[in-house]
Protein backbone atom coordinates (compact mmCIF):
# COMPACT_ATOMS: atom_id res chain seq x y z
CA UNK A 1 0.00 0.00 0.00
CA UNK A 2 2.22 2.50 1.19
CA UNK A 3 4.86 1.60 -1.19
CA UNK A 4 1.77 1.59 -4.20
CA UNK A 5 1.16 5.81 -2.91
CA UNK A 6 5.29 6.16 -3.64
CA UNK A 7 5.23 4.66 -6.60
CA UNK A 8 2.40 6.95 -7.78
CA UNK A 9 4.08 9.96 -6.85
CA UNK A 10 7.34 9.53 -8.28
CA UNK A 11 5.14 8.11 -11.53
CA UNK A 12 3.17 11.55 -11.38
CA UNK A 13 6.19 13.88 -10.44
CA UNK A 14 7.72 12.27 -13.51
CA UNK A 15 4.44 12.77 -16.18
CA UNK A 16 5.00 16.88 -14.61
CA UNK A 17 7.87 17.08 -14.91
CA UNK A 18 7.51 15.80 -18.54
CA UNK A 19 4.59 18.05 -19.23
CA UNK A 20 6.46 21.56 -17.70
CA UNK A 21 9.53 20.86 -19.37
CA UNK A 22 7.76 20.14 -22.75
CA UNK A 23 5.49 23.27 -22.00
CA UNK A 24 8.79 25.63 -21.34
CA UNK A 25 10.78 24.78 -23.64
CA UNK A 26 8.45 25.21 -26.17
CA UNK A 27 7.26 28.51 -24.79
CA UNK A 28 10.76 29.39 -25.17
CA UNK A 29 11.61 28.47 -28.39
CA UNK A 30 8.84 30.52 -29.36
CA UNK A 31 8.65 33.37 -27.05
CA UNK A 32 12.35 34.44 -27.45
CA UNK A 33 12.83 34.26 -30.52
CA UNK A 34 9.07 36.04 -31.06
CA UNK A 35 10.51 39.19 -28.37
CA UNK A 36 13.50 39.64 -30.77
CA UNK A 37 11.77 39.78 -33.62
CA UNK A 38 8.93 42.50 -32.25
CA UNK A 39 11.57 44.41 -30.45
CA UNK A 40 12.59 45.16 -34.14
CA UNK A 41 9.14 45.75 -34.66
CA UNK A 42 6.99 48.32 -31.86
CA UNK A 43 3.80 47.99 -34.23
CA UNK A 44 3.71 44.27 -33.78
CA UNK A 45 4.76 44.54 -30.14
CA UNK A 46 1.14 46.26 -29.22
CA UNK A 47 -0.68 43.36 -31.10
CA UNK A 48 1.41 40.54 -29.73
CA UNK A 49 1.20 41.87 -26.47
CA UNK A 50 -2.60 42.20 -26.92
CA UNK A 51 -3.06 39.25 -27.21
CA UNK A 52 -1.02 37.21 -25.08
CA UNK A 53 -2.22 39.44 -22.39
CA UNK A 54 -5.84 38.34 -23.24
CA UNK A 55 -4.71 35.25 -22.96
CA UNK A 56 -3.56 35.08 -19.86
CA UNK A 57 -6.50 36.13 -18.65
CA UNK A 58 -8.87 32.93 -19.28
CA UNK A 59 -8.95 30.94 -16.69
CA UNK A 60 -7.00 28.18 -16.80
CA UNK A 61 -9.71 25.73 -16.14
CA UNK A 62 -11.49 27.43 -18.82
CA UNK A 63 -8.83 27.51 -21.19
CA UNK A 64 -7.95 23.57 -20.78
CA UNK A 65 -12.00 23.09 -21.78
CA UNK A 66 -11.64 25.54 -24.49
CA UNK A 67 -9.20 23.00 -26.66
CA UNK A 68 -11.19 20.16 -26.10
CA UNK A 69 -13.56 20.21 -28.71
CA UNK A 70 -10.51 21.81 -30.93
CA UNK A 71 -9.23 19.27 -33.36
CA UNK A 72 -5.50 19.10 -34.24
CA UNK A 73 -4.26 21.03 -31.24
CA UNK A 74 -6.91 20.21 -28.04
CA UNK A 75 -8.81 17.23 -27.26
CA UNK A 76 -8.67 15.00 -24.14
CA UNK A 77 -4.89 14.61 -22.92
CA UNK A 78 -1.55 15.88 -22.58
CA UNK A 79 -1.61 17.53 -25.94
CA UNK A 80 -4.25 19.97 -25.39
CA UNK A 81 -2.32 20.65 -21.38
CA UNK A 82 0.49 21.74 -23.74
CA UNK A 83 -0.98 24.11 -26.11
CA UNK A 84 -2.43 25.90 -22.72
CA UNK A 85 1.02 25.75 -20.59
CA UNK A 86 2.70 26.74 -23.34
CA UNK A 87 -0.35 29.89 -23.97
CA UNK A 88 0.62 30.62 -20.46
CA UNK A 89 4.22 30.70 -20.21
CA UNK A 90 4.52 32.54 -23.75
CA UNK A 91 3.95 36.41 -21.67
CA UNK A 92 6.52 36.41 -19.69
CA UNK A 93 8.89 35.32 -21.71
CA UNK A 94 8.08 37.25 -24.39
CA UNK A 95 7.94 40.39 -22.57
CA UNK A 96 11.08 40.43 -21.07
CA UNK A 97 12.70 39.07 -24.31
CA UNK A 98 11.36 42.74 -25.77
CA UNK A 99 12.29 44.68 -22.70
CA UNK A 100 15.54 43.30 -22.09
CA UNK A 101 16.41 43.86 -25.49
CA UNK A 102 14.38 47.31 -25.94
CA UNK A 103 16.63 48.37 -22.39
CA UNK A 104 20.12 47.69 -23.89
CA UNK A 105 22.02 51.05 -23.70
CA UNK A 106 21.73 52.84 -27.27
CA UNK A 107 25.30 54.55 -26.93
CA UNK A 108 26.52 50.47 -26.50
CA UNK A 109 24.09 49.53 -29.79
CA UNK A 110 24.91 52.20 -32.07
CA UNK A 111 28.73 52.13 -31.60
CA UNK A 112 28.59 48.38 -31.80
CA UNK A 113 26.56 49.30 -35.23
CA UNK A 114 29.61 52.24 -35.60
CA UNK A 115 32.05 49.73 -35.62
CA UNK A 116 30.85 47.59 -38.43
CA UNK A 117 28.46 44.41 -36.39
CA UNK A 118 26.09 43.14 -38.48
CA UNK A 119 22.57 42.72 -37.52
CA UNK A 120 23.10 39.04 -36.28
CA UNK A 121 26.67 39.97 -34.54
CA UNK A 122 24.77 43.30 -32.87
CA UNK A 123 22.56 40.19 -31.66
CA UNK A 124 23.90 37.47 -30.86
CA UNK A 125 27.45 38.92 -29.63
CA UNK A 126 25.70 42.50 -27.49
CA UNK A 127 22.00 42.49 -27.51
CA UNK A 128 21.09 39.04 -26.17
CA UNK A 129 23.82 38.85 -23.93
CA UNK A 130 22.81 41.73 -22.32
CA UNK A 131 19.42 40.76 -22.34
CA UNK A 132 20.18 37.61 -20.95
CA UNK A 133 19.40 38.44 -17.22
CA UNK A 134 16.18 39.96 -18.14
CA UNK A 135 15.21 37.01 -20.45
CA UNK A 136 16.14 33.79 -18.23
CA UNK A 137 13.72 36.48 -15.07
CA UNK A 138 10.92 35.56 -17.72
CA UNK A 139 11.81 31.94 -18.18
CA UNK A 140 12.29 31.79 -14.53
CA UNK A 141 8.65 33.53 -13.57
CA UNK A 142 6.45 31.27 -16.70
CA UNK A 143 8.11 28.17 -15.02
CA UNK A 144 7.02 28.53 -11.63
CA UNK A 145 3.52 29.33 -12.46
CA UNK A 146 3.98 26.10 -15.08
CA UNK A 147 4.46 23.78 -12.64
CA UNK A 148 1.59 25.33 -10.67
CA UNK A 149 -0.89 25.35 -13.56
CA UNK A 150 0.10 21.75 -14.77
CA UNK A 151 -2.04 20.82 -11.79
CA UNK A 152 -4.95 21.61 -13.49
CA UNK A 153 -3.80 19.62 -16.24
CA UNK A 154 -5.12 16.09 -14.69
CA UNK A 155 -8.95 17.70 -15.30
CA UNK A 156 -8.76 17.05 -18.80
CA UNK A 157 -6.86 13.38 -18.44
CA UNK A 158 -3.37 15.33 -18.60
CA UNK A 159 -1.97 13.23 -15.63
CA UNK A 160 0.96 15.04 -13.50
CA UNK A 161 0.63 15.47 -9.76
CA UNK A 162 -2.66 17.07 -10.26
CA UNK A 163 -4.35 13.57 -10.33
CA UNK A 164 -3.64 13.60 -6.75
CA UNK A 165 -5.29 16.65 -5.95
CA UNK A 166 -8.60 15.75 -7.67
CA UNK A 167 -8.61 12.77 -6.26
CA UNK A 168 -8.15 14.08 -2.87
CA UNK A 169 -10.58 16.86 -3.38
CA UNK A 170 -13.02 14.34 -4.73
CA UNK A 171 -13.03 12.05 -1.47
CA UNK A 172 -11.64 14.65 0.85
CA UNK A 173 -8.71 13.07 1.57
CA UNK A 174 -6.00 15.58 2.50
CA UNK A 175 -3.46 12.93 2.41
CA UNK A 176 -3.86 12.45 -0.97
CA UNK A 177 -4.35 16.17 -1.78
CA UNK A 178 -1.27 16.94 -0.06
CA UNK A 179 0.79 13.91 -2.21
CA UNK A 180 -0.14 16.50 -4.95
CA UNK A 181 0.91 19.73 -3.69
CA UNK A 182 4.17 18.56 -2.01
CA UNK A 183 5.72 17.72 -4.33
CA UNK A 184 4.45 20.15 -7.04
CA UNK A 185 5.63 22.83 -4.30
CA UNK A 186 9.44 21.10 -4.18
CA UNK A 187 9.68 21.05 -7.56
CA UNK A 188 8.79 24.84 -8.05
CA UNK A 189 11.25 25.92 -5.11
CA UNK A 190 13.73 24.08 -6.45
CA UNK A 191 13.50 25.34 -10.28
CA UNK A 192 13.01 29.04 -8.78
CA UNK A 193 15.62 28.27 -6.82
CA UNK A 194 18.04 26.87 -9.99
CA UNK A 195 16.78 29.38 -12.30
CA UNK A 196 17.38 32.26 -9.94
CA UNK A 197 20.92 31.18 -9.29
CA UNK A 198 21.08 31.58 -13.15
CA UNK A 199 20.19 34.48 -13.39
CA UNK A 200 22.25 36.18 -10.99
CA UNK A 201 25.58 34.37 -12.13
CA UNK A 202 25.14 35.68 -15.46
CA UNK A 203 27.46 38.53 -15.00
CA UNK A 204 26.10 42.07 -14.26
CA UNK A 205 25.80 44.83 -17.31
CA UNK B 1 41.27 65.01 -53.73
CA UNK B 2 40.03 65.17 -49.87
CA UNK B 3 39.54 62.15 -48.11
CA UNK B 4 36.38 62.93 -46.99
CA UNK B 5 33.74 65.36 -48.95
CA UNK B 6 30.66 66.46 -48.15
CA UNK B 7 28.66 68.25 -51.08
CA UNK B 8 25.45 69.64 -50.84
CA UNK B 9 23.93 67.42 -47.86
CA UNK B 10 20.78 68.13 -46.82
CA UNK B 11 19.40 65.90 -43.93
CA UNK B 12 15.52 65.55 -42.89
CA UNK B 13 13.72 63.28 -40.48
CA UNK B 14 10.29 63.25 -40.01
CA UNK B 15 9.85 66.95 -42.00
CA UNK B 16 12.25 68.43 -39.67
CA UNK B 17 15.89 69.92 -41.60
CA UNK B 18 18.62 68.96 -39.57
CA UNK B 19 21.30 70.43 -42.15
CA UNK B 20 21.12 72.02 -45.19
CA UNK B 21 23.51 72.49 -48.05
CA UNK B 22 26.42 71.48 -45.96
CA UNK B 23 29.98 71.42 -48.62
CA UNK B 24 33.56 70.90 -46.87
CA UNK B 25 35.88 68.24 -47.22
CA UNK B 26 38.86 66.93 -44.66
CA UNK B 27 41.88 66.60 -46.02
CA UNK B 28 43.70 62.91 -45.71
CA UNK B 29 45.77 63.38 -42.39
CA UNK B 30 44.22 66.76 -40.79
CA UNK B 31 41.43 66.34 -37.84
CA UNK B 32 38.90 68.84 -39.29
CA UNK B 33 36.42 69.91 -36.07
CA UNK B 34 32.97 70.49 -36.38
CA UNK B 35 31.90 73.02 -33.83
CA UNK B 36 28.70 74.39 -33.03
CA UNK B 37 25.76 74.68 -30.11
CA UNK B 38 23.35 71.52 -29.09
CA UNK B 39 20.82 70.34 -31.90
CA UNK B 40 23.39 72.22 -34.67
CA UNK B 41 23.61 69.00 -36.47
CA UNK B 42 27.24 68.17 -35.87
CA UNK B 43 26.62 64.75 -34.61
CA UNK B 44 23.82 63.80 -37.68
CA UNK B 45 26.93 65.15 -39.98
CA UNK B 46 29.47 62.36 -38.15
CA UNK B 47 26.48 59.86 -38.62
CA UNK B 48 26.50 60.80 -42.24
CA UNK B 49 30.27 59.94 -42.94
CA UNK B 50 30.18 56.21 -41.68
CA UNK B 51 26.87 55.45 -43.87
CA UNK B 52 24.69 55.30 -39.87
CA UNK B 53 22.94 57.90 -41.57
CA UNK B 54 22.26 58.82 -45.61
CA UNK B 55 21.51 62.04 -46.85
CA UNK B 56 17.92 62.94 -47.60
CA UNK B 57 19.97 64.77 -50.87
CA UNK B 58 23.39 65.60 -52.00
CA UNK B 59 26.11 63.10 -51.27
CA UNK B 60 28.75 61.82 -48.54
CA UNK B 61 32.19 60.83 -50.90
CA UNK B 62 34.40 58.36 -48.95
CA UNK B 63 37.46 57.81 -51.05
CA UNK B 64 35.58 59.59 -53.83
CA UNK B 65 32.91 57.24 -53.61
CA UNK B 66 29.19 57.99 -52.19
CA UNK B 67 28.65 56.49 -49.13
CA UNK B 68 25.40 55.10 -51.12
CA UNK B 69 27.53 52.85 -52.99
CA UNK B 70 29.96 51.32 -50.31
CA UNK B 71 29.27 48.65 -48.78
CA UNK B 72 27.60 49.47 -45.70
CA UNK B 73 29.62 46.99 -43.17
CA UNK B 74 32.83 47.64 -44.96
CA UNK B 75 32.39 51.52 -44.75
CA UNK B 76 31.87 51.85 -41.13
CA UNK B 77 35.04 49.05 -40.65
CA UNK B 78 37.22 51.51 -42.66
CA UNK B 79 36.41 54.55 -39.77
CA UNK B 80 36.97 54.12 -36.09
CA UNK B 81 34.02 55.67 -33.92
CA UNK B 82 34.47 57.28 -30.74
CA UNK B 83 31.46 58.08 -28.43
CA UNK B 84 30.79 59.90 -25.29
CA UNK B 85 29.55 57.68 -23.11
CA UNK B 86 31.94 55.53 -24.78
CA UNK B 87 29.57 52.93 -25.79
CA UNK B 88 32.17 49.94 -24.52
CA UNK B 89 30.35 47.03 -24.15
CA UNK B 90 29.94 46.27 -20.84
CA UNK B 91 30.17 42.42 -21.08
CA UNK B 92 33.04 42.32 -22.37
CA UNK B 93 37.28 42.82 -20.84
CA UNK B 94 38.65 45.69 -22.01
CA UNK B 95 40.80 43.67 -24.48
CA UNK B 96 38.07 42.10 -26.04
CA UNK B 97 36.34 45.35 -26.25
CA UNK B 98 39.43 46.89 -28.36
CA UNK B 99 39.71 43.45 -30.23
CA UNK B 100 36.29 43.72 -31.34
CA UNK B 101 36.99 44.96 -34.66
CA UNK B 102 39.69 43.02 -35.84
CA UNK B 103 37.75 39.50 -34.68
CA UNK B 104 35.13 40.81 -36.74
CA UNK B 105 37.58 41.28 -39.63
CA UNK B 106 39.04 37.77 -39.11
CA UNK B 107 42.04 38.37 -37.45
CA UNK B 108 43.98 35.47 -35.48
CA UNK B 109 43.54 35.15 -31.69
CA UNK B 110 47.44 35.83 -31.35
CA UNK B 111 47.46 38.73 -33.90
CA UNK B 112 44.29 40.12 -32.34
CA UNK B 113 46.19 39.68 -28.10
CA UNK B 114 49.73 41.34 -29.55
CA UNK B 115 47.17 44.40 -31.00
CA UNK B 116 45.39 44.88 -28.19
CA UNK B 117 48.68 44.89 -25.71
CA UNK B 118 50.41 47.31 -28.54
CA UNK B 119 47.16 49.82 -28.14
CA UNK B 120 46.69 49.73 -24.35
CA UNK B 121 50.54 50.53 -24.62
CA UNK B 122 49.54 53.41 -26.65
CA UNK B 123 47.16 55.24 -24.46
CA UNK B 124 49.43 54.62 -21.58
CA UNK B 125 47.74 51.89 -19.85
CA UNK B 126 49.47 48.54 -19.05
CA UNK B 127 48.52 45.79 -20.93
CA UNK B 128 49.30 43.46 -17.58
CA UNK B 129 47.01 45.15 -15.41
CA UNK B 130 44.20 46.44 -17.65
CA UNK B 131 43.33 43.66 -20.51
CA UNK B 132 41.14 41.09 -17.94
CA UNK B 133 39.42 44.54 -16.43
CA UNK B 134 35.26 45.06 -17.64
CA UNK B 135 34.47 48.61 -18.01
CA UNK B 136 32.59 49.42 -14.98
CA UNK B 137 36.00 48.71 -13.15
CA UNK B 138 37.54 51.98 -14.99
CA UNK B 139 37.59 55.35 -14.81
CA UNK B 140 36.35 57.85 -16.80
CA UNK B 141 38.92 58.71 -18.57
CA UNK B 142 40.44 55.13 -18.52
CA UNK B 143 37.05 54.09 -20.78
CA UNK B 144 37.41 57.01 -22.98
CA UNK B 145 41.22 55.50 -23.32
CA UNK B 146 39.83 52.34 -24.25
CA UNK B 147 37.37 53.97 -26.22
CA UNK B 148 40.20 55.82 -28.33
CA UNK B 149 42.07 52.10 -28.18
CA UNK B 150 38.99 50.40 -29.53
CA UNK B 151 38.25 52.50 -32.33
CA UNK B 152 42.04 52.26 -33.79
CA UNK B 153 42.13 48.18 -32.77
CA UNK B 154 41.61 47.66 -36.98
CA UNK B 155 43.57 50.42 -38.17
CA UNK B 156 41.10 52.42 -40.32
CA UNK B 157 42.54 55.64 -42.34
CA UNK B 158 39.64 57.72 -40.50
CA UNK B 159 38.37 58.22 -36.92
CA UNK B 160 35.29 59.76 -36.25
CA UNK B 161 34.99 61.36 -32.64
CA UNK B 162 31.66 62.23 -31.45
CA UNK B 163 32.10 64.44 -28.43
CA UNK B 164 34.32 61.48 -26.51
CA UNK B 165 35.71 64.30 -23.77
CA UNK B 166 32.51 65.50 -23.12
CA UNK B 167 31.40 64.14 -19.47
CA UNK B 168 35.12 64.10 -18.34
CA UNK B 169 36.88 66.45 -15.65
CA UNK B 170 38.99 69.42 -17.12
CA UNK B 171 42.06 67.46 -16.15
CA UNK B 172 41.19 64.34 -17.52
CA UNK B 173 39.83 66.02 -20.44
CA UNK B 174 43.22 68.11 -21.02
CA UNK B 175 45.25 64.97 -20.81
CA UNK B 176 43.61 63.28 -23.31
CA UNK B 177 43.30 65.85 -25.80
CA UNK B 178 47.16 66.09 -25.48
CA UNK B 179 46.81 61.93 -25.67
CA UNK B 180 45.04 62.81 -29.03
CA UNK B 181 47.32 65.02 -30.41
CA UNK B 182 50.31 62.86 -29.64
CA UNK B 183 48.21 59.93 -31.81
CA UNK B 184 47.65 62.68 -34.50
CA UNK B 185 51.55 63.53 -34.42
CA UNK B 186 52.37 59.49 -34.89
CA UNK B 187 49.75 57.95 -36.62
CA UNK B 188 48.36 60.84 -38.79
CA UNK B 189 44.64 59.74 -39.01
CA UNK B 190 41.83 61.68 -41.27
CA UNK B 191 39.82 62.80 -37.74
CA UNK B 192 36.33 64.48 -37.62
CA UNK B 193 36.06 65.61 -34.12
CA UNK B 194 32.37 67.05 -33.18
CA UNK B 195 32.35 68.96 -30.34
CA UNK B 196 30.51 72.00 -28.51
CA UNK B 197 33.95 73.62 -26.62
CA UNK B 198 35.55 75.84 -28.62
CA UNK B 199 38.83 76.03 -26.43
CA UNK B 200 39.16 71.85 -27.75
CA UNK B 201 38.00 73.08 -31.22
CA UNK B 202 40.78 75.66 -30.96
CA UNK B 203 43.37 72.99 -29.58
CA UNK B 204 42.94 70.10 -31.68
CA UNK B 205 41.70 70.81 -35.59
CA UNK B 206 43.80 71.82 -37.89
CA UNK B 207 40.32 73.29 -39.60
CA UNK B 208 36.80 74.41 -38.09
CA UNK B 209 33.49 73.93 -39.39
CA UNK B 210 31.53 75.92 -37.29
CA UNK B 211 27.29 75.01 -37.54
CA UNK B 212 24.80 77.07 -36.79
CA UNK B 213 21.20 75.76 -37.04
CA UNK B 214 21.88 72.89 -39.36
CA UNK B 215 23.86 75.05 -42.01
CA UNK B 216 27.46 75.94 -42.07
CA UNK B 217 28.69 79.45 -40.86
CA UNK B 218 32.58 79.63 -41.27
CA UNK B 219 35.22 77.38 -42.48
CA UNK B 220 38.37 78.45 -40.79
CA UNK B 221 41.78 77.36 -39.97
CA UNK B 222 42.18 77.81 -35.45
CA UNK B 223 43.80 81.19 -36.33
CA UNK B 224 41.21 82.69 -38.83
CA UNK B 225 38.59 81.43 -36.18
CA UNK B 226 40.09 84.10 -33.94
CA UNK B 227 39.19 86.92 -35.83
CA UNK B 228 36.40 85.28 -38.16
CA UNK B 229 33.92 88.24 -38.81
CA UNK B 230 31.21 86.23 -37.57
CA UNK B 231 28.71 86.51 -34.25
CA UNK B 232 28.29 82.82 -33.77
CA UNK B 233 31.91 82.48 -34.05
CA UNK B 234 32.38 85.66 -31.39
CA UNK B 235 29.88 83.91 -29.34
CA UNK B 236 31.66 80.81 -28.95
CA UNK B 237 34.87 82.73 -28.20
CA UNK B 238 33.39 85.02 -25.69
CA UNK B 239 33.66 81.15 -23.12
CA UNK B 240 37.14 81.07 -23.81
Amino acid sequence: MRSDLANDIVRLTGEHLSLVGISVALAILMGVPLGILVARRPAAWRWLLGVSSVVQTIPSLALFGFLIPIPWIGGIGKRSVIVALVLYGLLPILRNTYVGILSVDPAVCDSAIAMGMTGGQLLRQVQLPLAARTIIAGIRVATVTTIGTATIAAAIGGGGLGVFIFRGVASVDTAQILAGAIPAAVIALVADGGLGWLERRISPA
Amino acid sequence: MPFVEFRHVFYEVAGQRILSEINFGVETGETLVLLGRSGSGKSTALKLTNGMLYPTAGEVLVEGRSTREWDPIRLKRRMGYVIQDVGLFPHFTVARNIGLVPRLEGWGEADVDRRVDQLLETVGMPAAEFRTRYPRQLSGGQRQRVGVARALAADPPVLLFDEPFGALDPVTRFELQQQFLDLQRDFKKTSIFVTHDVREALRLGSRIVLLVRGAIEIVATPDEFQHAPSGEARAFLACL
